[in-house]
């Protein structure tokens, strides 16, 4: 652009560049951050969902505070909620219930509120599956995956203090079970309870604590860790899927400025405008119809949010185990399935980075990302992990699902059970078999291109079909299959005869590395590569007299369908209405 | 009347007035009487044999040929009329087959043969009886504190919206939303299958009549957030936020991540 097209907008805007430049040197900053490339693919916006989700949950909370009262003190209800007046509640339930019937906009932004909370969750947990099934947690991203987990972790912590401050008889419930739980830790489960809900369940102090907790402590501790997750991304670059010309060296993509902001803004809109039209059209929680809670009641159908839901099935699912020690009751029925299982799985999630970095003694960095298909063991174990959750996950939901389908609640419980156990190890199986099985086909396609479905018959009678070439995009995609093999195994001495002091973790390490990388179909040879190509060519050199004929004959031929032009039309009818004569 | 009035005055007129006076009234009132009494006593005996004819038809395969029970059905000696109504009424008897509970299906039989096994089972031994229109009028009792006796003493099985809820073994206290506010009454009466009985001592008729008021309410009441998916609470919400509300955020995200070509 030359310099007598630049109009007085861009004027103005230079020089208040200029201005800020001169006095704080933002331009080279500016620059360099702005030009900052960022690949392209649509699952690597999962993550943003979850972000813009967690700002339209500080932004609807932010309003909720200010008709709030985080207090138990009981009141007469005298509001429009005609099935509700005269009844003695807390003024927690009755201000929640005032922000559904008499603040402006009040239960709009309860359901934008409790819909983007659970609309949060389920990113986070979107997200965390691209993250894991493209090994996106290898060095240099491990700290991030923590970063990440103790996010999801948040998440939970928000979403659950949040689910108990209306004081309704749905979240007293939700209470009433976190106390059962925490009672069930053993020496130390009765002391904590009465420190968590100063004294003897439900007591007065609950409410304004979970209140501090929820709307100060974890979205603080939120809103810190996205940031360091963010930076760390920032820095440590954004990885990529494999393609033409992308390494673990470089980012192929587009600069953040214009494209990505304009793409981030306008999907902030867009997940903004779908919640508030969920929110809007789609009623959640309805607190009115649970009434108040009062630890005398509970209502059949009482479930937690759908994220807690999974720990909710383990304690439905879980035999009745109970040690009596030393006069001491032991509840393994409840610690068990409530705190020693998610202790276990998120320990896993935590350190699966550095167990699969041991297993493949692989210190390099990784910017280009796996295809799931690629690291079949990886992929079998998250669907394994996913499949175990959703089994616990309905187990949460089986008396809904009991009455809704006329099933026997009993007999859910039993399935449930053995599917726990049979279903993950089935899903395992499947999906390796289906990632080998694309492996296999991807290597097919290397060695043989893409078949047309043309089948050409030879003057010798035989029948070949016809392949063509990847092109050179597809073909790099192919290729980036990382050829890992399991660890050998350690020596149990040196070459002096020297015990080897490291033999047992090396075996173990080879065990599991043997487990990972074992099951993998190999990438095709130089010399196999060759074979298929002139394969390829023969079967053009067979094809191109036909090709020539078509063309001569002006025949369209768009790849897999031979279309004759309309001239030949008459003619060929005759035919069949000849040969329909004939037959006859 | 000239020569009636003229004895208007006569001294035992006042004897002979009172003497027809109570010859009309009391020979009015025997009339009638009998009249009503017979006609009723007969149309009773009609019902109860009619009754009786149905019950014999349709029910004593299981019920016995008395009503005393069988091994395939309970004795309903002193369940009475009430209990029919909301059997039959409801559709639960007669019974398809035998499962873990009757379940509520489209009647078998006209309101009339329901009034007459009513009827028939009633005279085999006291119990309790239809309620009355007078018993079901709810209007202008305490919505609210029916509210509260429901979530004290129905919501545990029948859950807080009345959508239902399940109990073992493949039992299930059903939902309330299509159940009629007489069908209620009955069933709080009589406590059919596994629910117990709310007896008028422990459960006196103004508390039904509020709790059938509050159960209308939530029939009654509108959804002011929008679709309730059921009232089911967090399991259909949590179903409808993956399924509704990622899949489409997905789809914003394949769209807005889309390469223009």
């Amino acid at each position: 652009m030359s310099t007598e097209q630049i109009s007085g907008f861009e004027k103005k805007g230079a020089s208040a560049a200029t201005y800020v430049d001169e006095r704080v040197h933002s331009n080279s900053w500016l620059s360099r951050n702005l030009n900052k490339v960022f690949p392209d693919h649509w699952s690597f916006m999962l993550g943003e969902i979850a972000l813009y989700s967690f700002v339209v949950v500080l932004l609807s909370g932010v309003y909720l505070t200010l008709f709030y009262k985080p207090s138990v003190v009981e009141v007469i209800y005298d509001g429009p909620y005609i099935p509700l007046k005269g009844v003695t509640i807390s003024e927690a339930y009755d201000s929640a219930l005032a922000i559904s019937f008499e603040v402006r906009g009040g239960l709009l932004m309860r359901q934008i509120h409790h819909w983007s909370a659970l609309f949060f969750v389920v990113a986070i947990a979107v997200h965390m599956f691209r993250v894991f099934f493209t090994g996106a947690f290898r060095k240099p991203r491990e700290l991030n995956w923590v970063v990440g987990m103790t996010l999801a972790l948040m998440a939970l912590a928000a979403g659950f203090t949040g689910y108990s401050l209306p004081d309704d008889l749905l979240s007293g419930t939700g209470l009433r079970i976190i106390e059962g739980i925490i009672l069930a830790i053993p020496v130390i489960g009765t002391w904590l309870s009465f420190f968590v809900f100063g004294g003897e369940f439900p007591g007065v102090d609950i409410i304004s604590r979970l209140y501090g907790i929820h709307i100060l402590l974890v979205p603080g501790i939120i809103v810190a860790l996205i940031t360091v997750h963010l930076m760390m991304v920032w820095t440590q670059k954004h990885t990529q899927f494999p393609g033409p010309g992308r390494t673990d060296k470089n980012v192929v993509g587009y600069p953040l400025m214009p494209v990505y902001m304009a793409k981030a803004g306008g999907f902030f809109f867009l997940i903004f405008g779908l919640i508030t039209i969920i929110a809007g059209i789609v009623q959640i929680n309805p607190i009115w119809i649970f009434g108040p809670y009062t630890p005398d009641q509970v209502s059949a159908g009482t479930q937690p949010d759908w994220y807690i839901g999974w720990l909710d099935g383990a304690l439905r699912l879980m035999p009745s185990v109970e040690w009596i020690i030393f006069g001491y009751t032991i509840s393994l029925n409840v610690f068990i399935p409530t705190v020693v299982l998610p202790g276990l799985l998120v320990t896993a999630a935590i350190i699966y980075p550095w167990l699969e970095a041991w297993a493949t003694g692989d210190k390099k960095e990784h910017h280009v990302l796996d295809r799931p298909r690629n690291a079949p063991t990886r992929t079998a174990l998250g669907v394994m992990a996913i499949t175990f959750y959703v089994v616990l996950w309905i187990g949460g939901g089986n008396d809904i699902i009991a009455v809704g389908f006329d099933l026997s609640i009993n007999f859910m419980i039993w399935f449930l059970r053995f599917a726990l156990i049979i279903l993950p190890a089935l899903a395992f199986i499947i999906t390796k078999r289906i990632c080998l099985s694309l492996q296999r086909r991807d290597r097919e396609k290397l060695l043989h291109g893409r078949e047309t479905g043309r089948i050409l018959r030879l003057p010798t009678g035989e029948f070949i079909e016809v392949h063509e070439p990847v092109n050179s995009e597809e073909k790099a995609l192919l290729e980036s299959k990382p050829d890992t093999k399991p660890l050998p195994e350690p020596p149990e001495t040196d070459s002096a005869g020297v015990r080897n002091p490291k033999y047992k973790s090396g075996r173990r390490a080879a065990g599991l590395s043997r487990f990972l990388y074992r099951d993998t179909i190999e990438k095709p040879t130089e010399a196999e590569m060759h074979h298929g190509e002139q394969a390829v060519e023969a079967e053009d050199e067979f094809e191109a007299p036909l090709l020539e004929r078509e063309e001569a004959m002006h025949i369209a031929h768009d790849g897999s369908v031979l279309a004759k032009p309309a001239v030949d039309a008459p003619e060929s009818a005759t035919d069949t209405e000849d040969g329909g004569s004939d037959q006859s | 009347m000239k020569s009636l009035a003229k004895h208007r005055r006569h001294p035992a007129a006042v004897l002979v007035v009172i003497m027809l006076g109570l010859l009309l009234t009391g020979g009015l009132y025997a009339a009638a009487n009998t009249a009503t009494e017979a006609r009723s006593v007969e149309a009773d005996a009609l019902l109860i044999e009619e009754g009786k004819r149905l019950f014999l038809e349709g029910c004593s395969s299981c019920h016995g040929l008395a009503g005393q029970g069988s091994d395939n059905g309970p004795s309903l000696i002193g369940v009475g009329a009430a209990a029919v109504d909301f059997q039959v009424g409801t559709g639960r008897m007669p019974l398809a087959n035998f499962g873990a509970q009757a379940p509520s299906k489209a009647v078998e039989y006209s309101d009339e043969d329901i009034k007459a096994m009513a009827a028939f089972v009633a005279s085999l031994a006291p119990g309790p009886s239809i309620p009355s229109a007078a018993d079901l009028d709810y209007s202008g009792v305490d919505t609210a504190r029916g509210g509260e006796l429901f979530r004290a003493n129905c919501s545990q099985c029948h859950q807080a919206a009345g959508r239902g809820g399940a109990l073992s073994n493949g039992q299930y206290a059903p939902n309330l939303m299509k159940t009629s506010p007489e069908h209620i009454w009955e069933a709080m009466l009589t406590g059919p299958q596994q629910m117990p009985v709310f007896a008028d001592t422990t459960l006196p008729p103004q508390d039904k009549k509020e709790i059938i008021s509050y159960i209308e309410s939530l029939r009654a009441s509108d959804d002011p957030g929008g679709w309730a998916l059921g009232r089911f609470g967090p399991v259909t919400e949590g179903l409808f936020v993956w399924i509704g509300g990622m899949l489409l955020a997905v789809i914003l995200a394949i769209w807005i991540g889309a390469k223009v070509r």
